[in-house]
């Protein structure tokens, strides 16, 4: 019994990564119906300043989100605002194209800096842990992560649902002429998400930086991850991405735990073909009819 | 207060607006009718800047559209209300009227907007909490008139109103019509059910195949034979 709460409050704990990542995604198609592939791309970016940070000047990776996430949330604004906004009318594939490439000079601009070499940041306390009763201890670093996580969530959501600029967000994503219509400057609204899906994106980087290998590449798995977390929840739902985010890490921390970890993602993909077959929009999605 | 001169207007390859000459003066109705196709909601966009016009030119109270962006012509005070009523659908019915006050010059007046809106509309009221995407169409109609209240037009533009609702709302729309002209507002309808809107209109323009082919006043374009034989049925 313990060794199964202790993988299920590991799987929570780092699904609570993955949700940021989902919802950062899930935005960003949400508001701008763009596929962003660069997305990995991103918490690399993300990574990496994390990094910087800890090594130039000797920043916590946890203290270095109160950086992270402005210098992303401009990133990904500037992304947007010069390449994103001249694709919005153009076809999917081209979107596509667009996201890929854009990735691709990301992950190879910042292997001419650091080369391709794994990158570790050791904290004093990378892996440390906090009993908390019944046999069960969880990686502190893991849990300082995931408090961080719901506080971003609690107040996206916030952000969001109350305030007018965050409505104006919602109203774009479901219906972008009308939002128009209602005087809100639509493309200042993709600027914004695609900045705070970046943001998320990136902070899920640093989060990740002080128990996960550093390097160029580190993009493309947590992409696949996205994608999965985000259809999974369905397609632009933000709650949706929340609870595809928690369920993939419960997935991955039980199956490495009763089966082998060499096989979670095994399980993982399983499980999301599963899902796919009952309820192709996902679990929070409507179905387009 | 609003003047189209000489519009000009393509889909790509497809021209559908020939020399539109249209014009609004305050405190007017000014009704647009016309069968389907006819150019009527083409024109509405390019007036709302959704499209831009190939030539000729569009004033709001003296100001050129041309340069402007979308959301700045709903700044100056030139609120759509779209065809076909494009409420949000996942946003209650208070957010969806907070999304017509979204313009900052407006904000101010929210409650009080709130207020006028839920006395021409006490159906909102009590929906105030009920999902935009789940109420019935007239319920709709009427969320997407406040919404357009609720930013504080001078000139409110309506796109077929009626269309889709039943036959005792539609009398009931067009009277609610009435009633937000003599509040003060400037109104351009487009419409198709002719017999109603000619009505209430001071003025009305007749637009076929992408040209206005005959204006005067509402009773004026009710007697006339040519309206008569192609929109009344008689």
């Amino acid at each position: 019994m313990a060794v199964f709460m202790q993988s299920l409050l590991s799987g929570i704990l780092i699904g609570g990564v993955y949700a940021l990542i989902g919802i950062g995604l899930t935005l960003i198609f949400g508001v701008m119906r763009v596929i962003n592939f660069a997305h990995g791309d991103i918490l690399m970016v993300g990574m990496y300043l994390t990094y910087i940070a800890f090594t130039w000047l000797g920043i916590d990776p946890f203290v270095s989100v109160l950086v992270t996430f402005p210098l992303m949330f401009l990133f990904g604004g500037f992304l947007q605002k010069v390449f994103i906004n001249r694709v919005l009318k153009a076809v999917a594939q081209n979107q596509i194209l667009l996201t890929i490439g854009l990735g691709l000079i990301m992950s190879n601009t910042v292997m001419l800096i650091f080369t391709s070499d794994y990158k570790l940041i050791s904290t004093s306390y990378s892996s440390s842990t906090l009993k908390v009763g019944g046999g069960v201890s969880l990686s502190t670093p893991l849990l300082v992560s995931f408090l961080i996580t719901a506080t971003i969530t609690a107040a996206l959501y916030w952000f969001l649902l109350k305030t007018d600029t965050g409505q104006a967000i919602r109203a774009t994503a479901q219906d972008r002429e009308a939002a128009t219509l209602m005087g809100i400057n639509v493309k200042r609204m993709s600027i914004i998400a695609f900045g705070l899906g970046s943001a998320l994106a990136g902070t899920a980087g640093a989060l990740i930086a002080p128990t996960y290998y550093i390097f160029p590449q580190v993009g493309s798995v947590f992409t696949l991850k996205a994608f999965v977390i985000t259809v999974l929840g369905g397609m632009g739902s933000v709650v949706g991405a929340m609870l595809g985010g928690i369920l993939i890490g419960v997935t991955e921390s039980l199956s490495a735990v009763y089966i082998s970890s060499g096989w979670k993602d095994v399980v993982v993909f399983v499980l999301f073909l599963l899902v796919l077959l009952f309820k192709p929009s996902g679990l929070m999605g409507k179905s387009r009819t | 207060m609003l003047r189209i001169e000489k519009l000009n207007f393509a889909y790509d390859d497809l021209k559908v607006l020939w020399d539109v000459d249209l014009e609004v003066n305050e405190g007017e109705i000014v009704t647009v009718v016309g069968a389907n196709g006819a150019g009527k909601t083409t024109t509405l966009k390019n007036i709302s800047r959704l499209e831009k016009p190939g030539s000729g030119t569009i004033t709001f109270e003296g100001r050129d559209l041309g340069r402007m962006q979308p959301h700045q012509v709903v700044e100056m005070g030139l609120v759509q209300v779209p065809e076909g009523r494009r409420i949000f659908p996942e946003m209650t019915v208070m957010e969806n009227l907070r999304m017509g006050s979204y313009v900052k010059a407006t904000r101010p007046d929210r409650q009080k907007n709130l207020d006028r809106v839920f006395g021409l509309f006490p159906r909102l009221r009590e929906r105030e909490k009920q999902l935009g995407g789940t109420m019935s169409g007239g319920e709709q109609q009427m969320l997407a008139i406040a919404r357009g209240l609720m930013a504080n037009p001078r000139l409110l533009v309506l796109d077929e109103p009626s269309l889709g609702l039943s036959p005792l709302f539609v009398k009931n729309i067009f009277d609610i019509i009435n009633g937000i002209n003599r509040q003060g507002v400037t109104i351009l309808l487009v419409e198709q059910n002719v017999y109603q809107s000619l009505r209430i209109s001071h003025r009305a323009y007749v637009m076929e195949t992408g040209r206005v082919v005959l204006t005067g006043t509402g009773d004026e374009l009710l007697a006339n034979d040519h309206v008569k034989k192609a929109f009344l049925g008689m």
